[in-house]
């Protein structure tokens, strides 16, 4: 056996291993937990990207915990998609971890801080859990794990954060025990917790209304934890109150996984056929097209710039999920089956984490929430505001930025599917999103300050490197990105993920 | 065809010109100097190009596939090189006028002027060169957004307002125009810019056809045509050269060259007129033609009457064009470089006579001529040129236009171009009047009796002036510069085919 098919183990194992390393380190050096988090993420994100190769070039790896074969022990199963989140996912986790090295000092007591690296290496590790288990109840365990930690780093930032934290535990339990219960219904009808097991034991069963049903309870539950409208009602006050890497961790991937967890549901355990015998994705995507516009209306509505980017991500997660709806009709060799809606996972964490963390930075240096307070934040802090803006030039879809390529396929998507209505609502979306970042914007670089002279100009008063690095570099890539998508370098990987599902241009007619 | 890294050499001049700007943001000098030689090095590489394209080459610049059948980059053609050689050519002009004008006025923020600036010209050009509808979007959206920060420069509510206004505007049409892309791609496969047309009767459904055209229509906003015209006339809080270059040459000509290259080149003279689409935009045009001049009238605020103007004027160009007739054409193709000489020389007297008396507005401009020669006579000759009298190159092109009209067989539309050619004599007239002839209320020079004392603005505003003023006749007269402009607008239309 290759080491690199160990590596979906470890890349578990080992990150709940140095959580509680954190914790002990913790008690010998204060700063050594941030080293150590920050390392063992690197470490993670090493070996998510050989798998990535080892994935695309030799093929999918399966590894059986504890050598019990399935259906018995727990499998985990590395396959393009799982490898392409995955990477994604520890990329997002080491900018924020390096960018919470100066700023959660800001946010939390010092004595707290081991506590928090040890939660947060727990999170990641949950997160990464959930993304490489081929087994239903195993995802449902370290969805948990990766859940109530996420309540408690949100909670971290106490003040309002107390109430939104309690308010997300609530109702993300709610999900997560509607997702057992589906899990529950199909244990009962066949008897195996194993993907690929089901996938063979479904398909006689697709008329039985208990595989139905257990279908409808996986969809609401991950649909909570993916915050599709009309379960998003969680996610503006965590996101607002959260710390700023935990706000971009939320929303530049939780809620992703949760798309991802939908999606190795109904693509890895059902399949298209079942998908096609319901009008599933026909109502996926008209409840995505109006948390588009319902998201786009509410964040117009925010004055505080957190809570405009959390509805600003309800938006964007009705951008994912009308991909996803429409990836069952659409043929095409490139803007087919799921591409438009992976290529929109990335490109929605790049950009959201970048305003997340530079919303952050307005927080850490002048303690400014509200939109109205940034006059002249553009002299201030140069570097961060150039970075908002072009994170919120490419959310509104100027070319070549990532947003204007995810609207780009999903356009051509919708095309192909013949739904010019979701044209539509995709272009007015773009429009709404214009209102409301130009307005911040605006005031970063064109509103004088009160009171003063235009000529005067204010000092610079930039945050600190380790807080910089990560807020440039994401928005160096909404750019550098968007090209590479355009010049289709990436695509081969999006396509295996077709070709695994049976989409797009390998649908079977 | 030949490939050649050419063009983008030429859109590189203005992006490498902005990185340096605002490297040395701290040293005025030297960022000016950059501006300068971007420009210049920018109008070389495209003149370099001319003798290609006239000796009926294409050059081909490719940097990869978008889509299949979409190639992202450049193919550079007759037409495309007419609009790129007076952007750039005009853009040297500004920049100089740029220097004393901002500099005379103390203007804040003048890295990010100049630097949005060359972003600007950036993506006009690449507008200029771009092979097919999805790099052209790409940098016709570049052009929208960079131009924001220089609408709304002065930074007060007003200016703000506008910048708001312009940015409704253009980025919602820039969403149809996506739309439009998208549909063409999805009907026939492909976007590239043909002689002749991509789009048949087979590609897609009458109707289909007719409302992509319409599609497109709004996503050339740009172009001002009514009754979407009105963040023009709103833009123009912004900064004189502003004015000048971008709302007089590259944003909105980058409309209506927009318009001319779907209707020549996505939907071909055939299909536009089995559709019975040149009839339709005509009167689009006409109407704006006229109802622009009658609004021009009424302005006193020297910019927004030349706003107006403009407006008026890219009508022409849009009308010129849908006369589907290869006269119209090739009337519409000349207007683009000769309009923009014009008017920028109109504009650049404007921000002028602001810099030197501080005044706004057409009533209390009597007189100036008398402190002003050299600005009010380049005035003189950019206003006859509007109206099309010689020996001001805009009789060139109407004189083309006219034609047009005659060959096709619509002597209505005649009228309405000589209509629309008074109303310009009686909304220009009135300012050279005011100004040469109209008396000051008690003023010292009535009352010394003596001659007015010469009050210009600064050498670095007044020699753009002139020059665009002397090329403004030039243009008029058969030579060499003439020659080069007119072949290559001979070229792009005899190669249409079908007209």
């Amino acid at each position: 056996m290759l080491l690199v098919e160990q590596f979906p183990v470890l890349i578990v194992t080992v990150g709940v291993f140095l959580a509680y390393t954190i914790l002990l380190a913790g008690w010998v050096n204060k700063k050594l937990p941030f080293y150590l988090c920050f390392a063992t993420i690197s470490a993670q994100l090493v070996m998510a990207i050989f798998i990535l190769r080892h994935v695309l070039t030799v093929g999918v790896i399966h590894y059986w915990l504890g050598g019990w074969r399935p259906p018995w022990g727990i499998e985990y199963v590395m396959d393009a998609l799982n490898g392409y989140v995955l990477v994604v996912l520890l990329f997002l986790s080491l900018m924020c971890v390096l960018y919470s090295k100066r700023s959660i000092l800001h946010k939390i007591e010092e004595r707290k801080v081991v506590t928090f690296y040890t939660i947060y290496q727990l999170m990641v590790s949950g997160l990464c859990g959930v993304v490489v288990t081929g087994d239903v109840f195993n995802m449902y365990v370290l969805f948990e794990v990766a859940s109530l930690t996420s309540y408690a780093l949100v909670a971290s930032a106490g003040g309002k954060a107390l109430k939104a934290s309690f308010n997300y535990l609530v109702l993300g339990s709610i999900g997560i025990c509607i997702y057992l219960l589906g899990v529950g219904f199909l244990y009962s009808v066949t008897g195996t917790l194993n993907m690929g097991d089901l996938r063979i034991l479904l398909p006689p069963l697709y008329g039985n209304r208990m595989v139905q049903a257990a279908f409808a309870f996986i969809l609401a539950g991950f649909g909570i934890k993916m915050a599709l409208f009309p379960f998003h009602t969680w996610l503006p006050d965590a996101h607002a109150y959260a710390p700023a890497e935990i706000s971009a961790m939320l929303s530049g991937i939780i809620i992703e996984v949760g798309t991802y967890a939908f999606l190795r549901i109904s693509f890895s355990v059902f399949t298209v056929e079942f998908l096609k015998q319901l009008p599933i994705f026909e109502v996926i995507s008209w409840l995505a097209a109006v948390a588009m516009i319902y998201g786009s209306v509410l964040a117009i509505a925010q004055y505080n710039l957190k809570r405009m980017l959390a509805y600003s991500s309800v938006a964007n997660m009705g951008y994912i999920m009308l991909a996803v709806g429409l990836s069952t009709s659409t043929h095409s060799a490139l803007w087919g089956g799921l591409t438009p809606a992976l290529m929109h996972i990335l490109n929605h964490t790049l950009m959201k984490a970048c305003m997340f963390l530079a919303a952050g930075a307005f927080i850490y240096k002048f303690d400014l929430w509200d939109i109205a307070d940034f006059r002249g934040l553009g002299r201030k802090m140069p570097y961060t505001c150039a970075a908002f803006t072009l994170a919120a030039v490419s959310m509104i879809g100027v070319p070549p930025s990532v947003g204007f390529v995810s609207k780009l396929y999903i356009i051509l998507a919708a095309l192909d599917a013949g739904k010019f209505m979701f044209v539509a609502v995709m272009l007015l979306s773009t429009l709404l999103n214009l209102v409301y970042f130009w307005r911040v914007i605006e005031m970063l670089y064109m509103r004088r300050e009160e009171g003063e002279e235009s000529h005067s100009s204010s000092s610079k008063d930039e945050i600190p490197l380790s807080m910089l690095i990560p807020i440039l570099t994401l928005a160096s890539l909404c750019i550098i990105v968007g090209i590479l998508w355009l010049t289709e370098i990436p695509l081969p990987i999006l396509d295996q993920v077709n070709a695994l599902f049976g989409l797009g241009v390998y649908a079977t007619p | 065809m030949i490939e050649s890294i050419r063009p983008l050499l030429a859109i590189l001049c203005p992006a490498l010109g902005a990185l340096l700007i605002v490297l040395f943001g701290k040293r005025p000098n030297i960022r000016e100097s950059w501006t300068m030689l971007a420009s210049v090095l920018q109008f070389l590489i495209i003149i370099s190009m001319v003798p290609i394209i006239t000796g009926g080459e294409v050059i081909k610049c490719t940097f990869f596939t978008a889509f299949p059948g979409v190639d992202f980059g450049f193919e550079v053609d007759a037409f495309g090189l007419i609009f790129a050689i007076t952007s750039s050519f005009l853009w040297i002009l500004v920049s100089s006028y740029s220097i004393g004008y901002m500099r005379s006025l103390h203007e804040h923020a003048q890295t990010r002027y100049y630097f949005c600036f060359a972003f600007a010209i950036f993506g006009a050009i690449g507008v200029a060169l771009s092979g097919n509808l999805l790099t052209m979007f790409v940098f016709y959206e570049i052009l929208t957004v960079s131009t924001y920060p220089l609408v709304a420069h002065d930074q007060t509510p007003e200016a703000l307002f506008a910048g708001r206004k312009y940015l409704a505007y253009l980025l919602t049409s820039g969403c149809f125009f996506l739309a439009a892309v998208v549909l063409t791609y999805h009907f026939v496969g492909t976007t590239d810019f043909e002689n002749g047309g991509i789009l048949t009767v087979a590609s897609a459904s009458r109707s289909a056809l007719m409302a992509l055209f319409m599609l497109f229509l709004l996503g050339f906003m740009k172009a001002a045509w009514m009754p979407f015209h009105s963040w023009l006339p709103t833009a123009m809080a912004a900064p004189t050269p502003v004015s000048a270059l971008l709302h007089a040459v590259a944003v909105v000509k980058a409309g209506v060259f927009g318009i001319v290259r779907v209707v020549c080149y996505v939907y071909g003279i055939d299909l536009m007129s089995e559709l019975g689409l040149g009839i339709i935009l005509a009167s689009l045009a006409a109407v704006t033609m006229i109802v622009a001049s009658l609004f021009a009238i009424a302005q006193d605020n020297l910019k927004r009457r030349l706003a107006y103007s403009t407006i008026s004027q890219l009508s022409y160009i849009i009308f010129g064009v849908a006369l589907l007739d290869p006269m119209g054409i090739t009337g519409a193709m000349i207007h683009i470089p000769f309009h923009g000489f014009m008017k920028i020389t109109l504009f650049m007297c404007a921000g002028s006579i602001m810099v030197a008396t501080g005044k706004k507005n057409i009533s209390e401009m009597a007189g100036i001529g008398r402190t002003m020669p050299v600005t009010m006579f380049a005035f003189t000759v950019g206003a006859l040129g509007m109206c099309g009298a010689p020996p001001a190159c805009g009789f060139i092109s109407k004189w083309f236009l006219c034609r047009g009209t005659v060959e096709a067989g619509e002597l209505m539309l005649l009228a309405v171009i000589l209509i629309s050619s008074l109303l310009d004599v009686v909304y220009f007239f009135p300012i050279i009047y005011t100004a040469f002839f109209g008396k000051r209320e008690g003023t010292e020079s009535s009352l010394n009796g003596g001659k007015p004392k010469i009050k210009e603005s600064s050498m670095f505003m007044i020699v753009p002036i002139a020059i665009t003023a002397i090329f403004s006749i030039i243009f008029c007269f058969p030579n060499p510069l003439t020659d080069v402009i007119l072949n290559l607008a001979g070229i792009a239309v005899g190669n249409l085919g079908g007209v």
